[in-house]
């Protein structure tokens, strides 16, 4: 009982900012502008499935660079002893207290065709390279600013692993690879499976990184429904319809996620 | 081949510092094939880390490890013929028991079918069948402990290490698998190194008891002998109750001590040689205070069961007795101590340490008995 008085102010919180924000989404996206029942909505998100496509994988190629990239960083800042270990976590955690709009500009300034980059390759007599609108600069974007939310998680649980057990595995046989594919994988499993979650949702519904370094050619379905709202093409129902499909479709790549976890072991882990 | 009577495990002139703290110093022991041997000190005595090096976990600064007559200092862990059950058992938290016990199989690639028949004979010696398919984390401590114990026993290692396995359990469970651990070891015939800081414990399980303490073996010998024969005080005082008091030997069979001489059965001693004698508390016997005894005053009186403790004042030297008769504080005694159960022991660096019961309480007894082993490795 004190449990629930305690969580009250919580549900009131849910309630008017989650529950009632997405039932508004839903009722949108099934009906018209004159607010009647329709399907036409989601009919015509289906000529969007281009975009769909290239959001997902865009957000799965970023996802699977910060996973490839932030494991071993995790491992290594994990296995550091603690003064230097508190000093890697807080350069991971660095950029996060600039502002992400100024990050993002940064890169801008820096990829661009008269950019940093390519003014330096200019200087050492380099040949230039297109960097700015390309897929290649948004999946760098996405990949820059979300993979402190794969490291966290991922140094969150391999912290806990317990030395013995790896000095268990050890003493029953098993050399470093087998240690690592047995016992330490397995074991950091929830913390990949957050780090995954908190890195592919938001670079999926992405739209800044996307308009500014992916240029015109690469719209994200963030873009799509931020025009449907605030853009040139206002229609709020066709955006929460898409908004809609967008939601289903995560929640069921979490789905599938979650299957890799068999225990439905979360320990450790921050679950989203 | 490897020889009867050569050990299986042989430690030369290891020594290890941690920190500039010395932890191990020239230390040399021999494990013979087959036994029951017993490291019993107190902590930080090195014990954990005589295990850990025979384990492939620390390095020795100095010293080598012998493996059948076979150097192994840099083998890794995993390539040694040793298993270790750990303090904490650290099984596997996202295995079931069966995959916890199948693991070292199955990372030495035994086939599946010899991996289910193996599995099944160590479940069912540690008395887990039907737990195959169990969480692990769900188990109550002793099931852990077994499964540690079948998933170590699984690999037939040549000699099993165990790091106070039983630290964690109840008193009562600690005792079935103290039987248990020794009918395990008769049945394979695997030569066990058990740690612990319970002297109860290593008289009653082992072949053989290694006594340390400061990175140093004090005494080895049966536990008969070393309850018996002391070498020095702190091993006296560390393996049961001991009266340790200053004597002199005066002659072979005679010695002094508390103003008086005694007939006793040791000899080899220097004329007048300071020695500590040791006295255990149940081997004095309480009679009427004539002029042929020691006398003393009853001070405390604590019934314990089976025997009465009394702590008496002879000549301001508080000794412990343990006795069926019942005598009241305050009560003049005699005491009546036959020749052979006096034992001499001489000088040693604990000498005037230990064997006194004046600052003696149950409680602090109690505690120091109790005290959870820390870790000794920084």
């Amino acid at each position: 009982m004190k449990m629930k008085s305690a969580a009250f102010p919580y549900l009131v919180w849910m309630a008017v900012f989650i529950i009632v924000p997405t039932m508004l989404v839903v009722i949108f996206a099934f009906t018209g502008r004159d607010g009647s029942f329709t399907l036409r909505n989601l009919e015509s998100v289906g000529q969007y499935s281009n975009v769909f496509l290239r959001s997902i994988w865009l957000g799965a190629v970023a996802t699977a660079v910060c996973l490839a990239a932030g494991y071993p960083l995790a491992y290594f800042i994990a296995q550091a002893g603690g003064r230097r270990r508190n000093v890697l976590i807080m350069l991971v955690m660095l950029p996060m207290w600039m502002n992400f709009l100024l990050r993002t500009y940064a890169w801008m300034t820096l990829l661009e065709d008269s950019g940093l980059i390519n003014r330096a390759l200019t200087f050492l007599g380099l040949p230039t390279l297109h960097m700015i609108n390309t897929q290649g600069a948004v999946v760098l974007g996405m990949v820059y600013n979300y993979i402190p939310y794969m490291i966290l998680p991922l140094y969150s649980v391999l912290t806990k692993i317990d030395k013995s057990v790896v000095e268990a595995a050890q003493d029953l046989g098993a050399d470093s690879r087998k240690v690592f594919l047995r016992i330490t994988l397995p074991m950091s499993m929830p913390g990949i499976i957050s780090g995954v979650t908190m890195v592919f949702v938001p670079a999926v519904s992405t739209f800044i990184i996307s308009r500014m370094l992916g240029g015109g050619s690469n719209l994200l379905i963030g873009d799509l429904i931020d025009m449907q709202f605030l853009g040139s093409a206002y229609n709020p129902n066709l955006g929460s319809a898409i908004s809609l499909v967008l939601m289903i479709l995560i929640l069921i790549c979490m789905g599938i996620m979650n299957q890799f976890d068999k225990n439905g072991a979360t320990e450790g882990g921050i679950m989203v | 081949m490897h020889l009867e009577n050569e050990p299986i495990i042989s430690l030369r002139n290891i020594s290890v510092s941690f920190d500039g703290e010395t932890v191990l110093k020239n230390f040399n022991l021999d494990l013979k094939n087959g036994e029951f041997v017993t490291l019993l000190g107190p902590s930080g005595c090195g014990k954990t880390t005589t295990l850990r090096i025979i384990g492939g976990f620390v390095k020795p600064d100095t010293g080598d490890v012998f493996f059948n007559g076979r150097k192994i200092n840099s083998l890794p862990p995993y390539r040694r013929e040793v298993n270790t059950i750990f303090q904490k058992y650290a099984l596997f938290p996202h295995l079931n028991v069966y995959d916890n016990v199948a693991f070292g199989m199955r990372v030495h690639g035994k086939s599946e079918k010899q991996i289910r028949a193996k599995v099944g004979e160590m479940l069912n010696m540690v008395n887990l069948n039907g737990f195959e398919h169990r969480n692990v984390n769900l188990l109550s401590g002793g099931q852990q402990q077994r499964v540690a114990i079948a998933r170590a026993l699984a690999n037939e290692p040549k000699v099993l290490l165990l790091d106070e396995p039983l630290g964690a359990l109840d008193l009562k469970l600690r005792k079935d698998m103290q039987a248990e651990l020794k009918k395990i070891q008769k049945q394979t015939g695997i030569t066990f190194l058990f740690v612990t800081h319970d002297q109860e414990e290593a008289l009653s399980m082992s072949d053989e008891v290694v006594v340390m303490d400061k990175g140093a073996i004090q005494q080895i010998g049966t536990p008969l002998d070393i309850y018996n024969e002391p070498k020095n005080a702190f091993v006296a005082d560390f393996i049961g109750e001991s009266n340790i008091l200053d004597g002199v030997m005066r002659e072979d069979y005679l010695v002094e001590f508390s103003g008086r001489p005694f007939r006793c059965v040791d000899k080899g001693f220097r004329p007048d040689e300071p020695v500590d004698v040791v006295i255990r508390p149940e081997d004095i016997d309480i009679v009427s205070p004539d002029g042929e005894h020691l006398t003393g005053t009853v001070q405390t009186v604590n019934f314990k069961g089976v025997f009465y403790e009394i702590i008496a004042d002879v000549q301001g030297f508080k000794w412990m007795i343990q006795t069926t008769d019942c005598r009241q504080p305050g009560a003049e005694i005699g005491l009546s101590i036959r020749p052979d159960e006096i034992h001499i022991m001489h000088k040693s660096e604990y000498s005037g340490m230990f064997g006194d019961y004046t600052t003696f309480s149950d409680e602090m007894d109690e505690d120091i008995r109790t005290q959870p082993e820390s870790e000794e490795e920084g």
